[in-house]
């Protein structure tokens, strides 16, 4: 079974990010950019996959600028086979992103597509749920476990309601959650090791049209600190003045 | 021509659909797919499903009935996302995910990085909306004429088994009032006794923060934060929670926030209308005593 995972660039997500004051972009400077983290979660489920025996090849791909090269370098440090990295310099958006992985997905002809559920800088979840449509392939949003079958996987996603086990045929597009796995930690000289291993770059397939144009980006106003309170009984009369009760 | 289609999943969707409909100020009608509603817009198209098919099973078909309309907008939630974007996939239609604004029929708010930053977007029809309700002040829906409508799954992902809808607590997204816990609340008997209870007590919903799913001591559907839900109660009480950016971008459209925790250097105290530095457990069952309309 070949797997393919895309892999997105994301600014650190656990750093405190504001717009540009000029609201053209968002301020990145002096921030680290990583794998987006349910990218990450998605590789690690499908290089669990390969130890297992389930899993033959895992290819990595990402569309954007040379600067991924960082993230795809790491993930063929975490246990890809083989990373594409589709060059381009334009804006995306989901639309243009599932359009070219759907090129690269008939090309390629994986059994499964692995990724996040959605990228920590925009917050879409889109692309997957696109792409398996593209491709008219099922599809499995939200995983937080899955598991091989004869041909297709038995997978347990999380819901508004709490969770739901589907079964879906390969090939099939497979968007993964926080709970599915705790990506491995990797060395630096894993990442070293891995300068080895192929990286193709590539020039994108497809015209990469956006559907969604950003326009500009601003920070929302600051809730403002209240008031603390030192015993209970300010706190109830505190919380009745509210009148939210 | 501009006409406006809701998409809900039950009556409960439908409910949070006329401040998003009045905001867009376009003609609009309404899907229903399970449930019954004679309000929702001039027709309001009822498929009477008893159980919600997966996405990919009924998307094909739904890009067909949808097409002659500019807009389709959903509730905010997992499923809608589910579905919205394997609709627009196949249409190749523009998406916004959790629109919290409306600047004109083809420029929107939208939050990103957790709600850290606010976006401007523009798209051109046919564009599917998710959107927040709880960033659109709440309007009736018109009363219409119901139009029955069969939905037939195509092959596609088979649910196997499936959570139900638990009764008695008020739903997340549209509870007046959440008390939520962190992992402080040690295992899931505690948290059920210490948070539910207040919230039994004051007739609200309970939510958690990521680490007290993660470790057990909450389900996931209750996980609140840029992942989980985003709430918009009257009266957030975050107990023992210290205030990650992913779970503040959850709760940040929270009339009052109350926070409760140990550690006076919390970043939730930031964000927090009061705050109170002390034991959640001593704290919790004295509001449950002693708060205004608090059944014991």
């Amino acid at each position: 079974m070949r797997i393919l995972i895309p892999i997105k660039r994301v600014v650190d997500p656990y750093a405190k990010v504001r717009a540009l004051p000029s609201g053209e972009g968002l301020d990145t400077a002096g921030l680290k950019f990583e794998i987006n983290p349910f990218d990450e979660i998605a590789l690690e489920e499908a290089v669990r996959m390969k130890e297992r025996g389930e899993a033959t090849e895992l290819i990595a791909i990402t569309i954007g600028g040379s600067e991924c090269e960082e993230q795809l370098r790491k993930s063929l440090a975490i246990g890809a086979d083989k990373a594409i990295l589709v060059e381009t310099t334009s804006a995306l958006d989901p639309s243009a992103v599932s359009t070219e992985l759907a090129a690269w997905a008939k090309e390629l002809q994986p059994d499964l597509i692995l990724m996040g559920k959605q990228g920590t800088e925009n917050d879409e979840n889109q692309t997957g749920q696109r792409l398996a449509a593209k491709l008219d392939w099922p599809q499995a949003t939200f995983a937080s476990k899955i598991e091989k079958l004869a041909s297709g996987f038995q997978v347990t996603r999380e819901t508004d309601l709490g969770e739901e086990v589907v079964e879906v045929a390969q090939p099939a597009v497979i968007t993964v959650d926080l709970r599915l796995n705790e990506p491995r930690y990797i060395a630096l000289p894993g990442i070293i090791k891995a300068r080895s291993k192929p990286l193709e770059r590539a020039t994108p397939k497809t015209a990469l049209t956006v559907k969604v144009k950003t326009r500009s980006y601003a920070n929302p106003p600051a809730r403002g600190a209240g008031i603390r309170v030192n015993s209970v009984d300010e706190l109830v009369a505190a919380i009745a003045a509210k009148g939210v009760l | 021509m501009s006409r406006l289609l809701l998409i809900a999943f039950d009556e409960s969707d439908l409910n949070s659909c006329g401040g998003f409909a009045t905001a867009l100020g376009l003609p609009y009608d309404a899907l229903l797919l399970s449930g019954n509603s004679t309000v929702g817009g001039e027709k309001i198209f009822q498929a009477g499903l008893t159980a919600i098919p997966t996405a990919d099973t009924v998307a094909g078909l739904l890009a067909v009935f949808v097409h002659t309309y500019s807009h389709v907008a959903f509730v905010s939630s997992m499923r809608s996302k589910d579905l919205a974007a394997r609709i627009a996939g196949i249409l190749d239609a523009a998406m916004i995910t959790d629109a919290i604004g409306i600047e004109s029929p083809t420029t929107f708010l939208r939050p990103m990085v957790a709600g850290a930053v606010i976006a401007t977007v523009d798209a051109e029809p046919p564009v599917f909306i998710t959107f927040r309700p709880s960033n659109f002040a709440p309007a009736e829906l018109t009363a219409g004429t119901v139009v029955p409508m069969g939905i037939e799954p195509a092959p596609g992902s088979k649910v196997v088994k499936a959570s139900a809808k638990t009764a008695g607590r008020p739903d997340l997204s549209q509870a007046k009032i959440i008390v939520s816990g962190g992992k402080p609340l040690k295992d899931a008997a505690t948290f059920e006794t210490v948070l539910g209870g207040l919230a039994d007590a004051l007739g609200g919903a309970v939510g958690a923060t990521r680490a007290a799913v993660d470790t057990g001591i909450a389900p996931n559907e209750l996980q609140v934060g840029q992942t989980g839900k985003i709430v918009a109660p009257n009266l957030y009480i975050a107990a023992g929670i210290s205030g990650s950016t992913q779970h503040m971008a959850g709760i940040k459209d929270s009339k009052v926030i109350v926070a409760i925790n140990k550690d006076g250097d919390a970043p939730i105290f930031e964000v927090a209308d009061i705050g109170i530095v002390a034991d959640l457990f001593d704290v919790l069952p004295q509001l449950q005593a002693k708060l205004p309309g608090a059944r014991s």
